[in-house]
């Protein structure tokens, strides 16, 4: 079927909807609330400050998190890929740690971080950061090594392996051949971090979408709820599209 | 300025016996160096040599230039470029990118690239294709578009490594004409591997044969035909192709097979 992007997910939506008015007809409005009234009582919450204060808020430690990942990961992701004698000795430990399910340290996190925004955005980093780098050094160590003879090559030095040489290389070769596999990694992460960021703000704090779905939960008011996990959902949606259009600015001869 | 290319015994050993036996000449100045062979014959590890890519294991390859009318010589490190078969365009970088980065390495400032990079289109028929991403480009698009990076900066010797192997064999001649068209208007030496005799007989004014192994010099071939025009419809392109041919084969051709006896 050849139409439009919007269009199909346009229709993807209206599908979905569809599919969870069918489920409130079934359950009735005191489980699941209809779109309709769901989506009423989300745009009256778009025009109260509150919720714009949890939705900034939850930004906030997003943003933070996956900036922080990011800043660690990708460099430790292209170093390990690039130098065979720094990923003998990071790679036994990533991969060690790796499967560890990085949520059980919440309460570790709280313990020697205090109740603040520390350890949430800790707790973010750390899980997104395992993701990028993975696959940041597996891009890396995907490069062609014909690229970095060429490479050599073109800059007159063959066989030299100067500072300068190494910047330029970083500049020109690695960082370029690896942004792909940066962005590919940050789609995926975007959809853990929402989930993390749940997890992290349902505890000792009075801020952010997770909260208030928590807090709406535990007071029964089950319209509220659906409003936080509606605007949750459109946060994740959209850092993901924020993700799609990166990679068109930074990787365009991908669309070429 | 004059330059001059020499191999002194040149030899290559991995640690299983030597790949190459010790082979000695001397390149001038503007003079392509066609060496042809089987696979795995050792001639992609020459040419590493010849570039210092790689390390000799006995001998040297010393390179001399000589200053005006004195003969002075002074040795210093050639500028060297380089064509592979994979021709390593960078698909990050768009064709005005890929083109000037040598001269971008090189430190030259970005209105002298620009001007240099835009006569090179020229020469290379790429016009307006600037602003493409070598994936958006046909073969011989990025093949030229190689060429040109290989040759934009000037170098003192030219070294390809079977360039042209991957293309069909009506694009390759194209690709040949248009490369010796390139090298005519410079003074650039060039070392030419390749498995092609076709290739080596028209673009090498001295073929080398590889043979044997180790590899060894099975034939040295003069070969003033190449460069000139219409070289490939010529009785004498073939009894080369045919020298070439018998030596590649361990055969050699009898005395009544010189040109005047060519079928």
């Amino acid at each position: 079927m050849r139409c439009a992007v919007p269009l199909r997910y346009a229709l993807a939506a209206a599908a979905l909807c569809l599919v969870w008015q069918a489920g409130a007809l079934a359950l009735g409005p005191d489980l699941l609330p209809s779109p309709g009234e769901t989506f009423a009582l989300f745009l009256r919450a778009l025009g109260t400050a509150a919720f714009w204060a949890d939705m900034g808020m939850s930004t906030w430690r997003l943003a933070l998190g996956l900036g922080l990942a990011v800043c660690v990961a990708f460099p430790a992701g292209l170093l390990m890929g690039h130098c065979r004698r720094a990923d003998a000795v990071a790679a036994p430990l990533v991969f060690l740690t790796y499967p560890l399910p990085k949520i059980v340290l919440l309460p570790v996190f709280f313990t020697f971080l205090g109740l603040g925004d520390a350890p949430r955005v800790l707790l973010i980093a750390l899980t997104t950061g395992y993701q990028i780098l993975v696959i940041v050094r597996g891009t890396a160590m995907g490069l062609d090594p014909a690229c970095r003879k060429v490479f050599r090559s073109l800059a007159g030095t063959a066989g030299g392996a100067g500072r300068g040489m190494l910047l330029q290389t970083l500049r020109h070769v690695y960082v370029p051949a690896a942004l792909p596999g940066l962005f590919t990694s940050l789609k995926v992460a975007v959809g853990t971090a929402v989930a993390v960021l749940f997890l992290a703000e349902s505890f000792a704090t009075r801020s952010g979408l997770g909260f208030r779905i928590m807090d709406a939960w535990g007071r029964g008011d089950a319209p509220e709820m659906f409003v936080g996990i509606l605007g949750m959902s459109l946060l994740g949606l959209a850092l993901y599209a924020l993700c799609c259009l990166g990679e068109r600015a930074f990787c365009p001869w991908r669309n070429a | 300025m004059s330059f001059e290319l020499s191999a002194e015994d040149l030899t290559r050993d991995y640690g299983s016996g030597p790949v190459l036996e010790p082979l000695s000449f001397t390149l001038a100045a503007g003079e392509r160096l066609a060496v042809i062979g089987e696979s795995g014959c050792g001639k992609s590890t020459l040419l590493g040599l010849l570039s210092g890519m790689e390390k000799p294991s006995r001998g040297r390859v010393r390179i001399r230039f000589m200053e005006g009318t004195s003969g002075d010589s002074v040795e210093r490190r050639p500028r060297s470029a380089f064509v592979w078969q994979n021709l390593g365009l960078f698909p990050w970088k768009r064709v005005l990118a890929n083109l000037t980065l040598p001269l971008e390495l090189a430190g030259v400032g970005k209105a002298g690239r620009e001007a240099r990079a835009f006569a090179m289109l020229d020469e290379l028929g790429l016009n307006g294709l600037e602003k493409r991403w070598p994936a958006s480009l046909s073969g011989g698009q990025r093949q030229r578009l190689a060429l040109g990076r290989a040759l934009i900066a000037e170098p003192d010797v030219l070294f390809l490594d079977e360039p042209f192997s991957a293309l069909d064999a009506l694009t390759r001649e194209r690709l040949q004409d248009f490369l010796l068209g390139l090298l005519k208007r410079r003074r650039c030496t060039t070392v030419l591997v390749t498995h092609d005799i076709g290739e080596a007989v028209f673009l090498g004014t001295r073929v080398l044969v590889l043979g044997g192994r180790p590899a060894r010099a099975a034939a040295w071939l003069e070969n003033p035909l190449s460069g000139k025009p219409d070289s490939r419809e010529r009785a004498e392109f073939f009894h080369m192709s045919r020298r070439v041919h018998a030596a590649l084969s361990g055969s050699s051709l009898r005395k009544e097979d010189e040109p005047e006896g060519v079928e």
